[in-house]
């Protein structure tokens, strides 16, 4: 009996948080009408998107992404910002969890197949960070033999191991903060991915570390929407020029990558047209 | 389903992974523990507080950190390491960091083991003139070690699916959950067919281990 009581109570639990789940992902997708527009931003990415504390992150991407939404018409308060990690963008835009990602979200033709972009709102360029005091290291053919750094899931790495056949080994962490730190302690020789993520990472302990300036790989940095929203699309795109004319883009990577002697570029990025 | 087969030898080079990371670590923990029992059960006060410190201190900490210790404290800041090759290194670091960790549960399900001899046993042993060691290997871990064959296989599925962490505290080692997040990562599999892929291929791995320390532990149960 006792048992029988036990499982009831389960099976009720189950049920309520199913419900609950289910009313999650459907009340998501229409939080545009009550005036508050969802964005996914990384939260632990600095100098693109970092939490600081009470929910509120800073970064470029969160730059961009404000600039965007007040040409949608949302004030700052208007906008709730959520934590998009890479491996949940698809997902959260597909289930209307958010209503746009702007998480150094690449443009690829497979991620095309499941989401919208607009942009790219920045072209970033693989690059690879050395220690500061390294002059060994100039470009990727000088990394044969050496140890390369690189996120797990990360393209990076494979680009110069596999795409440039040299001869580097891999170490692999879960994060660029950690790959930084066996940066700074010479179990690495060297940190590769996108050239802003290495410039974020620098400019939090400027002086320490140093880009190489290489151009090895584009990752086109894209607004993610919902499948279908070409109207968006558009009116994002509209406020990616008005962002660069008006030189709010320059002001942004100045802000966030100044410190980290990264040779931005401040040129607006040539537009995919929305499907 | 298509998708996750099409990548089945992915996912087998990740669980050889994950079985030699677990066999070795099993090997190690379990000397470890047999150690730190021996130390725990001994005449020494000094060994018997060591080893109560040890293993309190490291079977309260989670494992996450223990891992993330080797890899970022003994590797990167201290600079300890154990192989020329990457790939090596950080697999012997999360040996020592899962053998350091799981001896605790080894010591822990042993010296439970210990108490189910009677003291009278022990008294006898002693009045022969049998020394510690020779009692403990004699006597005492025999009989231990056959009352505690279950638990020892509860703590071996444990190890089994800690292994997982290995991949992400730090190191990176090769095992079979970091393949399942690559294989998210580039968005090459759909997500729920790969999860029960990869939870198939633990039960493949954990539900012999279950039955074989089940029935062993049947077998070789002292009658008392």
């Amino acid at each position: 009996m006792r048992a029988r009581t036990l499982s009831t109570t389960v099976a009720g639990a189950a049920a309520l948080a199913l419900a609950l789940t289910a009313c999650g992902g459907g009340g998501g997708g229409d939080q545009a009408d009550d005036g508050t527009i969802t964005i996914g931003v990384k939260y632990d990415q600095p100098g693109l998107g970092l939490e600081e504390g009470s929910g509120q992150p800073a970064g470029f991407d969160v730059d961009v992404a404000t600039y965007i939404a007040g040409e949608l018409g949302y004030e700052p308060d208007q906008i709730e910002w959520t934590e998009a990690a890479s491996a949940n963008r698809e997902t959260f835009l597909q289930q209307g969890t958010v209503d746009m990602v702007v998480a150094t979200y690449s443009i690829t033709d497979e991620r095309k197949q499941l989401v919208d972009f607009a942009g790219p709102y920045y072209v970033a360029q693989q690059d690879i960070l050395v220690q500061a005091e390294n002059e060994d290291v100039a470009a990727a053919e000088d990394l044969e033999g050496r140890t390369l750094c690189s996120a797990s899931g990360s393209r990076s790495a494979e680009t110069i191991t596999e795409t440039m056949g040299i001869g580097a080994e891999l170490r692999e962490t879960q994060n660029y903060s950690e790959c930084l730190q066996l940066l700074t302690d010479g179990q690495v020789d060297a940190v590769t991915t996108d050239n802003t993520i290495l410039a974020g990472y620098a400019a939090q302990q400027a002086g320490e570390f140093k880009l190489l300036g290489l151009e090895m790989q584009e990752e086109r940095y894209g607004v993610g929407l919902p499948k279908g929203s070409t109207e968006r699309c558009e009116e994002v795109n509209a406020a990616i020029a008005q962002m660069y004319e008006d030189g709010s883009a320059e002001e942004f990577l100045n802000a966030n990558f100044g410190e980290a002697e990264f040779e931005y570029s401040t040129e607006q990025p040539e537009a995919d047209g929305c499907a | 389903m298509e998708a996750f087969l099409a990548n089945f030898n992915v996912v087998i080079d990740g669980f050889s992974w994950t079985i030699r990371l677990t066999a070795i670590s099993a090997v190690f923990s379990f000397a470890l523990g047999i150690v730190l029992t021996a130390m725990r059960v001994s005449p020494v006060p000094l060994l018997r507080l060591m080893a109560s410190v040890y293993v309190e201190a490291v079977r309260n900490t989670p494992l996450t950190l223990v891992l993330l210790f080797c890899g970022l404290g003994l590797n990167s800041a201290l600079g300890l390491s154990f192989a020329e090759s990457v790939e090596w290194n950080v697999y012997w670091l999360a040996v020592l960091g899962l053998s350091a960790y799981t001896a605790c549960f080894v010591s822990e399900a042993l010296r439970s083991g210990v108490n189910t001899i009677p003291f009278g046993q022990i008294e006898a042993a002693r009045s022969l003139g049998l020394t510690f060691m020779q009692n403990m290997r004699l006597i005492v871990l025999p009989q231990a070690l056959r009352s505690v064959i279950g638990p020892l296989g509860s703590v071996l599925i444990a190890l089994t699916k800690n292994t997982t962490v290995a991949s992400v505290a730090g190191l990176g080692v090769q095992e079979a959950s970091r393949e399942m997040k690559l294989m998210f990562d580039q968005g090459v599999v759909p997500v729920l067919p790969t999860f029960i892929g990869f939870a198939i291929g633990f039960l493949v791995l954990c539900l012999p281990m279950g039955w074989i320390f089940g029935t062993l532990s049947k077998r070789m149960a002292v009658a008392r």
